[in-house]
């Protein structure tokens, strides 16, 4: 009966009624490689298909086998704009092994590259999105705008994207007076190029007429779907890691967690337009208020035996790392979830038309761009055998040889 | 200089593939386009079709699930055609050296004209690279 039914459906298509449309790997709506396939009926979009492994390089299992120093320099690399993100979750997650607290400082200066490096994505972001409406003009401002926070990100840690700033027990760099001077005035300016993008982001009609009513994600989705970060804020959801777990000394920087109800792509834009400027409110608050000590401590390279779990809200949403130490000086396992994954499920069901809710085509590349999606660190792989129903993992050796004789 | 080789000088259309990289080389090849760094002040122009690119710009480490797929783009590229590998990554594995999904290097998959070193190279380096480039077409 049920083969019956599937065939009439393969029917239907055989007589082109529907088509599929591949997008990727190599995209120009996609900055990265991705494959996405859209069955579509005419214009209108009816279902999606994601495969996001081009990206799979094999960090965890990487991650085993160097020690916890050479770690963080890997660890940042999973992504090159969340890199401040990573490199936090990893350092609390090994000092929670340690079962040891850092100076205060530290955690200030954490705090404040962890806000600067959200300013860096969330501009970064605005372009990008503004490219993908063919806004190429804001595009170009916005992207103008953000060397100013490169350049006190450069100034601050040393390099402009992958800063290696946080290591295990504090930060590798001091903030000097002369630098807090230089980043109070790199704020103003960008609290107001900020205002005045929230004025064009509400006011200009191209913006509006292609980002709302776009990518509808209703809360009660959002929450079955697991979305995270800016995706699920946009739906009018209150869920933040700082405010809700506070790490790093969240607790003793006011900032406000930004909803927006209309749970559409002009609402994430508003999201995180709102966002970048409480974190411009947030690094001058750490600047004026960074108190006095050291920045380091010092931690032997081998933790004790145990395990942890750190969270940490990434310019994308919630970030998990999970590690576990069997005493030597690498890690026996470690875990990474990163936001992009958990937003997959969420952007495909804002792709899909059903109960008088239309995607048409064109509409698919600002709508993919709205979970501001970072494949990089998104690819999964686990073996599984269809017909047992049996997964496994393999070790790295075991990989190796199999390769070798696939001739791959 | 005939006609054809001085077009190919002022005009570097440049096609930008990610073959797994960590999006730090990317959003640098991204800012060299943009107001403050200003590479297409040479004539380069970011295309999104392989039909249309003199330049391949290639960042990232080669995984082996896109290794067919680079080269793919690259057989569709017209002749004459030039390989950039930006980034450490990308010229050697880099910090990715010896994953078991990973290439060590472009270079072992297709051909490369220039190399720019960095993780990731700062938007002059990658401006220094694509001039370097222009050079060398414009000795030969």
């Amino acid at each position: 009966m049920q083969k019956e039914e599937l065939r009439s459906e393969d029917k239907k298509s055989s007589y082109e009624l529907f088509f599929d449309i591949p997008v990727g790997p190599q995209h120009p709506a996609l900055k990265e490689p991705a494959f996405f396939k859209f069955k579509v009926e005419g214009e209108r979009v009816i279902g999606v298909d994601a495969d996001v492994s081009y990206n799979h390089r094999g960090i965890e299992k990487a991650l085993e086998q160097r020690n916890y120093i050479q770690n963080i320099y890997l660890i940042e690399r999973i992504c090159g704009i969340c890199n401040v993100a990573h490199t936090l979750c990893y350092a609390q997650a090994v000092e929670q092994i340690h079962g040891k607290e850092i100076p205060p400082r530290a955690n200030y200066i954490r705090l404040m590259i962890e806000e600067l490096a959200r300013i860096h994505s969330h501009t970064l972001w605005l372009g990008v999105a503004a490219h993908e409406i063919g806004f190429d003009t804001l595009f170009m401002y916005v992207w103008r705008d953000r060397e100013v926070v490169m350049d006190l990100i450069e100034m601050l840690t040393g390099n402009r994207v992958t800063t290696a700033i946080n290591t295990i027990g504090g930060v590798r760099r001091d903030v000097s007076d002369e630098a807090k001077y230089k980043v109070k005035k790199g704020m103003d300016i960008l609290e107001e190029r900020l205002k005045y993008y929230k004025k064009v982001a509400i006011n200009d009609p191209t913006i509006n007429a292609r980002c709302s009513g776009v990518g509808i994600l209703k809360p009660r989705d959002a929450i079955k779907l697991c979305a995270v970060g800016p995706t699920l804020r946009a739906s009018g959801i209150k869920n933040d890691v700082r405010a809700d777990d506070p790490y790093a000394l969240h607790d003793e920087v006011p900032f406000n967690v930004i909803t927006y109800d209309t749970m559409d792509v002009l609402a994430r834009v508003l999201v995180r337009v709102d966002e970048t400027l409480e974190s411009v409110n947030m690094v001058r608050y750490c600047v004026d208020h960074m108190p006095s000590g050291e920045v380091k401590i010092k931690l032997p390279l081998s933790p004790p035996i145990g395990e942890s779990v750190s969270r940490v809200e990434a310019p994308r949403g919630e970030l998990i790392h999970y590690a576990r130490s069997n005493g030597t000086n690498k890690p026996e396992r470690y875990k990474v979830r990163t936001p992009t994954f958990e937003n997959i499920p969420s952007v495909c069901e804002m792709l899909t038309s059903k109960n008088g809710y239309e995607v048409n085509i064109a509409d698919i590349p600002i709508t993919l761009a709205s979970i501001d999606p970072c494949f990089s660190c998104t690819a999964r792989m686990e073996f599984r055998d269809v017909s047992k129903g049996k997964t496994w993992i393999w070790s790295l050796e075991e990989l190796k040889a199999h390769c070798k004789k696939k001739g791959i | 200089m005939n006609i054809v080789k001085w077009a190919r000088l002022k005009s570097p259309w440049l096609l930008h593939f990610n073959t797994g990289a960590c999006n730090a080389c990317d959003i640098e090849v991204l800012a060299a386009l943009t107001p403050r760094y200003d590479l297409e002040r040479f004539g380069a122009l970011l295309k999104a079709s392989p039909r249309h690119a003199d330049v391949l710009v290639v960042t990232g480490p080669v995984t082996r699930q896109v290794k067919d797929r680079l080269l793919r783009v690259y057989n569709q590229m017209p002749d004459p055609k030039f390989v950039v590998a930006v980034g450490t990554c990308c010229i050697s594995g880099g910090v990715f050296n010896g994953c078991y999904n990973v290439y060590p290097g472009l270079d072992s998959v297709i051909p490369v004209d220039a190399y720019i070193f960095g993780c990731p190279p700062k938007p002059e380096a990658i401006i220094n690279g694509v001039v370097a480039l222009l050079k060398k077409l414009e000795g030969s």
